[in-house]
């Protein structure tokens, strides 16, 4: 029973995916729109069962699994946002005639992420990392008439290879200087030997490239573009979240000893983060190219509250993660919704969208609040806990330049709702009528936007989610 | 005291209501659910005043900061935490009572100047959000409660000022003014978090107390880390300071204010005049103790940008024709007013009458201001049109504005017994007692400020040759359009302009909470009011009839004037030193300064972003080739650093 509480998502991910084959094998090609619904209510159940079963900290496997109360937490919430994706790509999924293949594809890679912020072991974590990365360059494809859908895939498996490539050889580095590769004993056994510290820095470059930090962003922007709304939005949210994560958990807690060496480089990164991302933010009249170099600033973000190397930073962090997470499936919703009924992905078309679509352009200027940082959104408050843990280590160079670059994005961001709300456009987007899934999406995701900054004690359980690490 | 509370809460859920239901079911409705809820939101306000002024409040002849309600809100980590709550002392509750009361009397007048309007219902919402903002603004028991409130304020004025946001110069001048306050945010943010990193805890009381003991140790540390040659208290302290510069619109940071009268004019008389704008002021107060007892450099700042501002503004205003940008500027360098009275003070007894005197100005000038702006609104209501040009021999349409405008004036003036003269006579003597450069400025702004005053007031009244009065003869009756609202309004904040002065304010606001007797001297104020006299005069003088006042004068009284005159040459001295010098000299270039170079300075930061982030693009080719190439010259740069950093280890 202990071990069934400790693999809890992933017991049920792999029960799902049994399913799913099964369905698939059994389905004679047919086209099965109506199975949405079904998946989508499959995935409540089993989000709702994760939050509700009783957490075990522990380890399993001889070490190579080990489960703690923050990571938990993590992955209901990443299942829990994996259900909301599917929830607002309902319409668009309908159209794909790949139902079954989709859904198989998206839970192998969540089981992927629920591994990997599991791993105690090197392998293990390199393999859960693979799983989760190459389905998702299959789902990019997903847009199959399109052609730089199918680029973008190739983009993202090239570009994945590589960064893999120079991992493994940080790995090998690593177990070279060490002799073991199990998390517990590279805790220990940590140095500022050199080869030691190359190993670091390559196995540190393989999580950040995932993690869109400049120079290793450049893939995103095509990445984004090229894939299906929902699938930028599990990108851009699911994805990047699971990386935060685990990105803390190994900084903080294998590699701790090196605190200095990383420091730095989360210093130089995170402000090369935040300026570049917002200066190609800037110009982007593309939507999904737009939010995807507003999610590289948000990153730089995360790297200030990260570097602030305290319980505070972590949670801070993961905090962050969660308000990302609502405020980003807000506006991909929007994005999905109009992308799969009319097509348009430009600033420009969404001109005078208040007075033909209320209610999503509402939802998406509170979601792009959120994200600007503005209050009262939850958005302001994640900021404020970043720059808040930041500044714990006393660098004001890192919080003066996050501040500023707020003040740059929330131009951009201010660009979009004027388009939706102060220019008129003959040609606005017609009334659209948006499905009974995607309202409740943005309905959940809205209240969580609102919620999350004005509930304290959201943020206080987070809190003693890391008091014991 | 859960009325307290209730203050906050009637603003907020009539913003809630209207804003939900407002536009469908209760158009017209939304309008008087706001105004009651303000209206009975400032009678609580009222009786909290009573309460603490005269039941609750002192004690042992000292009025102490008292937290009615307060709950824990954010646990930062097990020292730190964040509570959102209501102080309740002198300044909070002075504040409540102005707000909610300038607030209640611009609901009423809305009432009457937004009928008709489409959107009206929003309107009230914005209204009731910016209320309940400030107010959270003024009790907030904590630094960083001010700061969400500071930053709710911005938003809702954004979306106040962009109400007409079919305009393209609305949606504009909100913008500027979000981003710029927002810059200003930013110094704000760096002071609180420089100032909490250091003492432990964000509330003001034990920031206060922390930080005005010298033998504290959280003191200590603060004043002891330095950055730049500058200890980490003044940074902070400067850092705070520049937040509220932004909001107060001080110089250089107050280009958004002149453009944000594109909005609503009620609107300009909330937020513009008696509000909002002053929230800098009161952030300077509330963290006063620090400033005068432990950081006397970051006080001496804040004197010199308010003294610069207000002289600044005054010489601008002087030459705007648009009737709000010249109370804008007037606004301007009263707040410039506020806050070097604030500069020159001390903390304590005596010493600490500027801190009085500000507040006093603040509290005064908020109903006079709010009054100029609200008959402004009727002036514009009237001749739709902002432009003084199109204005001129208003006086015969509009009596009852041309008197409750004439009693402002005479307040802002300065001019016995209106409430102005009290409160400028105050900061007059306070910087008198400190700091000499600071008084002769101070009084020269006085001066020039009666004078553009009653250019503004004579050119919208008299200044009419027949054709002006005639060419609005017709419109006579239209002057019964201003309702029963708006004139009722004026009425109510006239009287206040003239009584609002005779307040015993030193009894209720003080630097360190005794009371402290305000005195008039005579003799102290003759040199000041017979200045406003003159700038009266002079404004008269040139702007009573339109036609060339010299040439008049001296064919009107006959040969022996003009030989006096010629002989004296006084009218072309007169003339050569209002208008080549005053005019050409110095508000010209100061004006061409302001909308060129300060303004200038913010485009071109975003300019430059742009420029730059263009020629950034070809980073972005396509290419998964040169994307690994890049990949791998970070990954190199990275072990480079860390190698580098290993041989400093």
């Amino acid at each position: 029973m202990q071990l069934f509480y400790l693999l809890k998502n992933e017991w049920m991910l792999s029960f799902m995916m049994v399913v799913l084959l099964i369905l698939k094998v059994a389905d004679n090609g047919r086209s099965h729109s109506s199975w949405i619904r079904i998946f989508n209510g499959l995935m409540l159940v089993l989000c709702v069962a994760g939050w509700l079963m009783p957490t075990v900290e522990g380890e399993a496997f001889g070490g190579m699994f080990f489960s703690y109360k923050a990571g938990a937490f993590a992955k209901n919430l990443l299942c829990t946002g994996t259900l909301f994706i599917g929830l607002i790509g309902e319409d668009w999924l309908k159209k794909t005639r790949h139902v079954v293949e989709f859904y198989l594809l998206i839970i192998s890679t969540l089981m992927g992420m629920c591994f990997m912020i599991s791993a105690g072991h090197m392998l293990m974590f390199y393999l859960s990392l693979e799983l989760a990365s190459i389905p998702l360059a299959a789902m990019c494809n997903f847009g199959f008439e399109e052609r730089r859908s199918g680029e973008a895939a190739m983009k993202l498996i090239l570009s994945s290879a590589f960064s893999s490539g120079l991992m493994l050889m940080g790995i090998s580095f690593l177990y070279g200087a060490t002799g073991t590769l199990s998390f517990a004993q590279l805790t220990l056994m940590s140095s500022y030997e050199p080869l030691f510290i190359i190993g670091f820095v390559l196995l540190f470059t393989g999580i950040v490239f995932k993690l869109s930090v400049v120079p290793f962003h450049l893939w995103t922007a095509d990445v984004y573009e090229g894939s299906p709304a929902p699938v930028t939005a599990f990108l851009s949210v699911i994805s990047k979240g699971a990386m935060v994560m685990v990105f803390a958990y190994i900084l903080y807690h294998v590699f701790g000893a090196l605190n200095d060496v990383w420091y730095t480089l989360l210093y130089v990164l995170s402000i090369a983060t935040m300026v570049i991302g917002n200066l190609f933010a800037i110009r982007q009249q593309n939507l999904k190219r737009f939010l995807a170099f507003s999610s590289i600033t948000q990153i730089g973000y995360i790297l200030v509250g990260i570097s602030g190397s305290s319980a505070e930073g972590f949670t801070a962090a993961m905090y962050f993660i969660v308000v990302y997470l609502f405020s980003n499936i807000v506006a991909f919703g929007v994005i999905t919704h109009i992308a799969s009924k009319t097509g348009n992905e430009t600033i420009d078309s969404y001109k005078g969208l208040a007075k033909t679509n209320p209610f999503l352009a509402w939802s998406m200027a509170i979601a792009l609040f959120s994200l600007a940082g503005v209050p009262p959104t939850a958005g302001f408050f994640g900021k404020i806990f970043l720059l808040k843990a930041g500044v714990g280590t006393g660098n004001f160079v890192l919080i003066i330049v996050a501040a500023l670059n707020m003040i740059v994005a929330l131009y951009y961001y201010l660009r979009v709702i004027r388009a939706m709300f102060m220019d008129s456009n003959e040609n606005a987007i017609q009334p659209l009528e948006s499905g009974l899934s995607l309202r409740i999406a943005l309905f959940v995701c809205l209240a969580g936007i609102i919620l999350t900054g004005f509930a304290g004690s959201i943020y206080e359980y987070i809190l003693n989610l890391n008091v014991g690490l | 005291m859960s009325s307290s509370v209730l203050i906050l809460l009637l603003p907020f859920i009539s913003f809630v209501v209207s804003g939900i239901w407002g536009r469908k079911y209760l158009k017209n409705f939304s309008g008087i659910l706001g105004t009651v809820c303000m209206l009975v939101s400032f009678i609580l306000a009222a009786s909290v005043a009573y309460n603490y002024f005269f039941v609750t409040g002192r004690v042992g002849g000292q009025y102490l900061g008292t937290i009615p309600f307060e709950m824990n809100w954010l646990r930062f980590t097990n020292e730190l935490s964040i509570n959102i709550g209501i102080l309740i002392d002198p300044i909070s509750v002075m504040m409540l009572l102005v707000v909610t009361f300038i607030s209640l009397m611009v609901h009423v007048y809305s009432l009457g100047y937004m009928k008709g309007e489409e959107r009206y219902a929003t309107y009230y919402s914005f209204l009731s959000l910016f209320t309940f903002s400030m107010l959270g603004l003024v009790v907030a028991t904590n630094i960083f409660q001010t700061y969400v409130f500071w930053e709710l304020v911005g938003v809702s004025s954004f979306l106040l000022i962009g109400f007409y946001f079919q305009k393209a110069s609305a949606v504009a001048a909100s913008k500027k003014a979000f981003i710029v306050t927002r810059f200003a945010d930013l110094g704000f943010l760096a002071g609180i978090l420089v100032l909490s990193y250091y003492s432990g805890s964000l509330d003001f009381k034990e920031i206060i107390a922390r930080y005005t003991d010298p033998a504290n140790p959280h003191l200590q540390a603060i004043a002891t880390a330095s950055f730049g040659g500058v200890s980490a208290l003044s940074w902070a302290l400067t850092l705070i300071f520049i937040g509220g510069a932004g909001k107060s619109a001080m110089f250089p940071l107050h280009i958004w204010l002149p453009d944000a009268m594109e909005g609503p004019t009620p609107v300009s008389a909330l937020i513009h005049a008696a509000t909002m704008v002053v929230a800098g002021v009161y952030l300077v107060a509330r963290l006063f103790p620090v400033y005068a007892i432990s950081c006397p450099a970051a006080l001496h700042v804040v004197a010199i940008v308010g003294v610069i501002s207000a002289a600044f503004a005054a010489l601008i205003a002087c030459t705007q024709t648009d009737i709000k940008r010249v109370l804008a500027y007037s606004t301007m360098s009263q707040i410039g007013f506020m806050m070097f009275a604030l500069g020159v003070s001390k903390y304590g007894g005596e010493e600490g009458l500027g801190y009085m005197a500000s507040m006093f100005h603040l509290f005064t000038h908020a109903v006079f201001k709010a009054l100029l702006f609200l008959c402004a609104g009727t002036i514009i209501h009237h001749v739709h049109s902002n432009e003084l040009k199109d204005m001129g021999g208003l006086r015969k349409s509009m009596p009852l504005t041309h008197i409750t405008f004439l009693l402002a004036c005479l307040a802002i003036a300065g001019i016995p017994p209106f409430a102005g003269f009290f409160s400028k006579e105050e900061i007059l003597s306070a910087a008198f007692q400190h700091d000499p450069v600071i008084y002769w400025a101070a009084i020269a702004t006085a001066a020039l400020t009666s004078f553009y005053m009653f250019r503004l007031f004579f050119m919208t009244f008299y200044y009419d040759g027949e054709k002006k009065a005639e060419a609005h003869g017709h419109d006579d009756h239209s002057a019964g359009h201003s309702s029963i609202a708006m004139t009722g309004v004026q009425v109510v904040l006239a009287i206040g302009a003239v009584v609002a002065g005779f307040v015993p304010f030193g009894q209720f606001v003080s630097s360190d909470g005794f009371a402290l007797p305000t005195h008039i001297d005579i003799s102290f104020s003759v040199l000041p009011v017979s200045l406003s006299i003159g700038g009266i005069l002079l404004a008269m003088f040139f702007f009573y009839k339109k036609s060339d006042k010299a040439i008049r004068i001296s064919e009107g009284l006959g040969s022996v004037f003009v030989t006096l005159k010629h002989k004296f040459y006084i009218d072309e001295i007169y003339a050569f030193v209002t208008k080549k010098i005053i005019f050409n000299l110095i508000a010209a270039p100061a004006a061409w300064i302001d909308k060129n170079i300060v303004d200038g300075m913010m485009n071109t930061f975003a300019k430059a972003t742009e420029v730059f982030s263009f020629s950034l693009s070809g980073w972005q080719s396509g290419k998964v080739q040169s994307y690994a190439a890049w990949f791998l010259a970070g990954v190199l740069s990275l072990v480079l650093i860390s190698l580098y950093l290993l041989q400093l280890l």
